[in-house]
């Protein structure tokens, strides 16, 4: 399947990333990087600065030393509406929706980026921004269709179960046509059944659109059938970086999550 | 009935789906023919492109191969593309046969291989992976052709085609041959096969049946006439495909008619676009109505206390006037008034909930129907009607005529078809609409049809009074008294059971002189009674054997001999002595299926003291038992039961 599939040139490159809290070092000294079209998973223990990079690459921690380059464009620090508008997108550990609103305005709201008319006008909802609307609509139906919730369309999230609460989420993020998709633990939390519908769907977003994604997740089985590379982070630290099959043959990754003494 | 309407340029008869199709696309050329919710819109073909489509697609499967007389296995939901492929394939003289979406693999295989399947088209991907599952076993299957492209893009074999392209290809070769499809359709005739359903039998394989365009079009376009549809029916495609209701009312009927028909958006989707559409012609089995109810039900019981009393109040007088009110009988001035009233409060806005607004029609069959469930929809003046049908006989064998309502029976013959109850009480019948033969199968082809075309139904039931047929029974469970009177012992049973008193019975009488019966009293809601009314007890053998609670118990009994009296035929066939078992029937004990279905014969062997002490016309009857603990251990169980003669009536004879 993935010979189909073109790995572009490097899209996103992490550069001798570190990043602390006080005197607790988060990331030490890491690189990395990714490439257009490739799912790229970070793994790691708990604690390890998995989340930690993610937020790093979308702008809402700011590391102390290293650079960042996002499509050609090198950057020590940036805000994270600057992430958006340049086309990164992401999911949340513990999922960030607006619970009171229907799965429908949600993803409306992941397209927030890309309505250029006025606030006024759209308050009106009048000329050009009943047209715009309408074709955000029509955008967001397609990714209604894609990610088979027509039947939730209009029952507000808060009264989804957890398993699709997680792939409005994605659908949100979808919404913005993001180059770059970080997803931190899609899976978390889901009964296998979910898992596997989740994997087809990350899958198929990489597939259909071409997204690039980067993803953070804890199920090994699911890591090593769905990314093309892997990063292993251990206390802020690169420990191993590699397609599936060599990460899984490291030694010093073996170590980690068996709890080898560590020097 | 059954002249066929010649078409205006005067070609021919239109005597199949492909002819109708091309009328249809002349007469109603403007009109749509479906449609389908997709990316939260209604999206629709009118006849005009319903036939252009058809045509592309006919050749297109044309230049793949496809044949006169081969067979096109469809799989998948409800979808326009997999009805313009029924027609399709018809239009080729080759015959669509549609499978359960929902089959596993294996079922597929037997259905693919039995019916030599050549060409498949299926709905999407999933299904698509089935049938390359079974490709190994299927030899036969040469050709697969998807409807939705989704997740197909890495699938490369060279038998595998998109949709699109075989519509592409089509329009090709249309431009090539111009005169070929036409010619194709015009070639078919009334006799040729129009589709092979496949019967999902509860023994052994299932079976073809085949019906010819005659069948369907014939049997549709009674029923359209005799329902008075028009081409303004608003209709949802909802239940399989395969299924042979669904090609009556969603594809033969909508040929005939020219309505449209839509299909919902998934299957998720169907209650939200049901109430989005509000149709005028539904069909759904008792299961769909009683859900849809009891959704109602709890959302009335979580509603604020003054809607709770309007609703409670407008429901009352629904059930005392609602139906007469929808049979157009006579109804005192200020209840129609307050009926209107409540039109206004609650009735329309709770049809409107469940997207009954606009119902002219609806049809529900399969199984008995509670019959509280169907007075409740017609008290609020949703004209539900009861049908009988089978495969065999494109659907419609008897329908219930508007007016001529009654919850136990399934209406009178439909236009043409004739009926005939045998000796035995099993329920023959004769149609246009009697199926060709099951393919492959002329020995049950033979033992089913009678070669003078009458059809076994394999249920036993008989025509009332009033010419309305009623079914009883499975025909194989039907037994006679010893004077030859007719016993069918579900019929008897399912009677006491409405009662909510009562949980289970078991009634005897083959062979007998008379009808007696068990008894299991509903332990939640007699308790409750007992509650209300001061009658104190520790156990449930204590309840059932409580004298009031026999009372309560003899009262139903005789209800139901009432009723029994009313129907000549089976007025010798009430129940003279009953008794209340001191436990429940149970399916530890092997006494029910795991299913909750009596084991009529286990229960007889067990409990045959007890048979034999209500034949003896002793006052009590003793027995011990042997039950099965819930932790598996056994025990005894005795005791003396109480025998209560129950007052018979005389045979109602009716003036006629």
């Amino acid at each position: 399947m993935a010979g189909e599939r073109r790995i572009g040139e490097v899209i996103l490159a992490v550069d001798q990333i570190s990043l602390s809290f006080g005197g607790v070092r988060a990331l030490e000294n890491v690189s990395f990087d990714v490439r257009r079209g490739e799912i790229r998973a970070i793994i790691g223990p708990n604690g390890a600065g998995k989340s930690s990079m993610l937020n790093v690459i979308n702008g809402f921690y700011h590391p102390q030393e290293g650079r960042i380059t996002f499509k050609g464009q090198t950057r020590t620090q940036m805000r994270t509406h600057e992430a958006a508008e340049q086309g990164i997108a992401r999911t949340f550990q513990n999922i960030a929706l607006f619970k009171g609103m229907s799965t429908l305005d949600n993803l409306m709201t992941g397209r927030n980026l890309k309505m250029k008319v006025n606030f006024l006008l759209q308050a009106l909802h009048v000329g050009p921004a009943r047209r715009e609307e309408i074709a955000h609509r029509e955008f967001v139906e397609r990714i209604i269709d894609f990610l088979e919730i027509q039947a939730v369309r209009k029952v507000p999230v808060g009264r989804l179960p957890y398993g699709l609460q997680k792939r409005v989420e994605l659908g949100r993020a979808l919404a913005a046509e993001p180059d770059l998709l970080l997803l931190d633990e899609p899976m978390a939390g889901m009964n296998s059944e979910e898992k596997e519908d989740m994997c087809r769907f990350i899958l198929d977003v990489n597939e259909e659109f071409g997204t690039t994604i980067v993803l953070i997740e804890h199920d090994m089985g699911v890591v090593m059938d769905i990314s093309d590379r892997v990063v292993v982070l251990d206390y802020g630290r690169l420990l191993a970086d590699g397609s599936p099959d060599e990460v899984r043959r490291d030694q010093a990754v073996i170590d980690a999550y068996l709890g080898a003494v560590h020097d | 009935m059954d002249e066929q309407r010649v078409r205006a340029s005067g070609t021919g008869v239109l005597d199949t789906f492909p002819k109708l199709l091309l009328d249809n696309a002349q007469r109603l050329a403007g009109r749509h023919a479906l449609r389908e919710k997709e990316f939260g819109i209604w999206q629709s073909w009118t006849w005009a492109d319903l036939a252009e489509e058809v045509r592309h697609l006919a050749c297109g499967l044309a230049a793949l191969g496809l044949a006169r007389g081969d067979k096109v296995a469809v799989i998948g939901d409800n979808r326009p593309r997999l009805y313009a492929t029924f027609c399709a394939v018809q239009s080729l003289g080759a015959i669509p046969v549609p499978m359960y979406q929902d089959s596993v693999a294996r079922e597929l295989s037997y259905v693919v291989e039995h019916a030599e399947a050549r060409f498949a088209v299926a709905e999407d991907q999933e299904q698509v992976d089935k049938l390359l599952e079974i490709r190994e076993s299927c030899p036969r299957l040469e050709t697969i052709v998807y409807v939705d492209p989704r997740g197909m893009r890495d699938y490369e074999q060279p038998f595998l085609h998109a949709f699109e392209a075989v519509l592409e290809r089509g329009r090709a070769f249309h431009a090539e041959q111009p005169g070929f499809w036409r010619a194709q359709v015009d070639q078919g005739t009334g006799t040729d096969y129009a589709i092979i359903l496949y019967t999902s039998g509860t023994t052994g394989n299932p079976k073809g049946v085949v019906l010819s365009h005659d069948n369907v079009l014939i049997t549709a376009r009674n029923a359209v006439e005799r329902d008075r549809l028009t081409a303004d029916e608003e209709v949802l495609a909802y239940l399989p495909m395969a299924w042979v209701g669904d090609n009556i009312f969603s594809f033969g009927q909508s040929y005939v008619a020219g309505f449209c028909v839509s299909c919902p958006e998934s299957s998720a989707t169907v209650m939200e676009d049901l109430r989005e559409l509000g149709p005028t012609y539904f069909f759904a089995p008792p299961r769909i109505y009683e859900n849809l109810l009891t959704s109602v039900t709890i959302r009335m019981e979580d509603a604020a206390a003054p809607k709770r009393r309007v609703y409670r109040y407008f429901m009352d007088l629904a059930a005392r006037v609602g139906i007469d009110i929808l049979d157009g009988k006579p109804v005192p001035g200020l209840d129609r008034w307050l009926y209107r009233l409540g039109e206004l409060l609650v009735y329309g806005p709770l049809k409107n909930a469940l997207g009954f607004s606009r119902i002219r029609i609806a049809y529900t069959a399969g199984e008995a129907i509670g019959p509280d469930i169907f007075d409740f929809y017609r008290a609020i003046g949703v004209n539900i009607k009861q049908l009988y049908g089978q495969t065999e006989a494109a659907v419609f064998i008897t329908m219930q005529p508007d007016g001529e309502i009654k919850a136990d029976s399934v209406g009178t013959p439909a236009p043409q078809v004739e009926i005939r109850i045998d000796d035995h009480g099993e329920v023959l019948y004769r149609s246009p609409g009697v199926f060709v033969e099951y393919y492959k199968n002329p020995e049950a082809t033979a033992t089913t049809k009678t070669p003078d075309g009458w059809v076994h139904t394999g249920d036993a039931g008989f025509l009332d009074d009033d010419g309305h047929l009623k079914i009883i029974d499975r025909a194989k469970d039907v037994g006679r008294l010893r004077d030859g009177t007719l016993f069918a012992p579900k019929y008897i049973e399912n009677k006491l059971k409405f009662f909510p008193h009562i949980k289970e019975a078991v009634a005897f009488g083959d062979g007998r002189d008379e009808v007696v019966a068990f008894v299991n009293i509903d332990l939640e809601s007699i308790g409750s009674w007992a509650e209300r009314n001061g009658v104190s007890y520790a156990s449930y053998q204590e309840l059932a054997a409580n004298p009031r609670v026999l009372d309560l118990i003899q009262e139903c009994v005789e209800k139901v001999n009432a009723d029994l009296a009313a129907d000549q035929r089976l007025a010798g066939s009430q129940i003279r002595r009953f008794l209340n078992l001191h436990k429940e029937l149970d399916a530890d004990d092997g006494e029910l299926t795991r299913t909750r279905k009596v084991r009529r014969s286990t229960v007889a062997e067990r409990y045959a003291p007890l048979i034999e002490g209500l034949y003896s016309g002793a006052a009590s009857a003793s027995i011990e038992t042997q039950v099965t603990f819930e932790d598996g251990r056994t025990g005894k169980l005795s005791a003396v039961l109480e025998i209560r003669d129950v007052k018979r009536f005389d045979a109602v004879a009716r003036a006629s």
